[in-house]
């Protein structure tokens, strides 16, 4: 399938808002680059977590955990627990990813929040294809272009606390999490969570705390009603939400 | 230090979940309380590292101007600003408040 006949398939709208989705996440990639190597790390860390994992959030926690001092696995279990959520995304677009076995190997490694997002906002299954393989693949580009260009950037800067960029990080973090922060339990869920792996920093080995945070998951209480039958598949929402600049680490029915 | 194989482990264990869907969708379903909670978890896991990395550096306390730029860049985005004036309005005040001889 070529890129204009996905450009057909699709209304003016959608393919606008996933544009804007790219130019966002561009901005979000661009800071990742920058802070991961003006932080000390070799440029080719930022661009392999960009074209091999390819999930914002989890990115920029594994780079988080390894320049806070935390060990290289701390930093591997932070990031996976953080991508589970794909697990479930993967089950609700399944049916967008058909045909060749190739294609469908390849197709998996453009799922991402956004991605299954816009396929889920599509009823009609040509439509649904269309929308998830252009959201997936242009996000792709946008996302490791945009890291590089950040990454060599960030190699100009020299004394990154001077211009504050060590504050960069946790506000980037911020900004992309508090989409998913608007339901009650979520919220008790991730303060709780953040008290606790401040209190034991001082006492534990580096990248222990935030893994020490889920424990915070005590707190999350049940899934609202509205959302178990969104889950099943049975009604696409109808409007996109396209939410430009929070959209890398953004959980689920926040998306919607 | 990031080392190679970490990569490579974060990225096929994120694989793997992309890819269980598409390969496994018409023989298992997950339960809505599962999803529920992966969903919570990936909140939690970035709020406790917002928070940790605006005030602590290392094992200690990570000085005063830090938590304060990355506090602006809260507010703002709670005030829904866009994504570049978040990150560089906390920057701008963490760099202020060291070069007013904040710690």
């Amino acid at each position: 399938m070529d890129m204009r006949s996905l450009l057909r398939t699709l209304e003016h709208a959608t393919v606008r808002d996933i544009a804007l989705v790219c130019l966002a996440d561009g901005l979000v990639g661009a800071s990742f680059g920058a802070i991961s190597v003006s932080g000390g790390l070799p440029l080719w860390v930022p661009i392999a977590l960009s074209v091999l994992v390819f999930a914002g959030g989890s990115q920029f926690a594994a780079v988080g955990v390894v320049l806070s001092g935390g060990g290289a696995l701390a930093a591997v279990a932070t990031g996976l627990v953080l991508n589970a959520r794909l697990l479930p995304f993967g089950f609700a677009v399944a049916d967008v990813l058909q045909g060749p076995w190739w294609r469908r190997m390849f197709g998996a490694q453009m799922l991402t929040d956004e991605s299954a997002a816009f396929a889920l906002q599509h009823g009609d299954p040509r439509r649904r294809r269309a929308a998830f393989w252009l959201c997936g693949v242009s996000l792709f580009v946008a996302w490791n272009v945009s890291v590089l260009l950040g990454g060599l950037a960030g190699g100009l800067i020299g004394d990154t606390d001077v211009l504050g960029l060590d504050a960069a990080f946790p506000a980037v973090l911020l900004a992309l999490v508090l989409p998913s922060l608007k339901d009650r339990g979520t919220r008790t869920a991730a303060a709780a969570g953040a008290v606790v792996a401040v209190v034991v920093t001082p006492f534990v080995p580096g990248g222990l705390p935030v893994l020490l945070a889920l424990v915070g998951l005590l707190f999350a209480g049940r899934p609202r009603p509205a959302e178990a039958q969104e889950s099943h598949g049975e009604a696409p929402p109808d409007r996109p939400v396209a939410e430009p600049g929070v959209a890398v680490g953004v959980v689920k029915e926040d998306v919607r | 230090m990031m080392p190679w194989y970490a990569v490579l482990l974060l990225a096929a264990g994120t694989y793997a979940y992309r890819v269980a869907g598409p390969l496994l969708g018409h023989r298992l379903a997950l339960s809505d309380r599962l999803r529920h909670l992966l969903a919570v978890a990936a909140a939690v896991l970035l709020v406790a590292l917002a928070a940790t990395g605006a005030l602590t550096q290392g094992h200690g306390f990570a000085g005063w101007a830090r938590p304060a730029g990355v506090l602006v860049a809260g507010v703002l985005a709670w005030r829904r600003a866009p994504f570049p004036v978040v990150v560089v309005a906390g920057a701008v005040t963490a760099a202020v408040l060291r070069l007013c001889g904040v710690g």
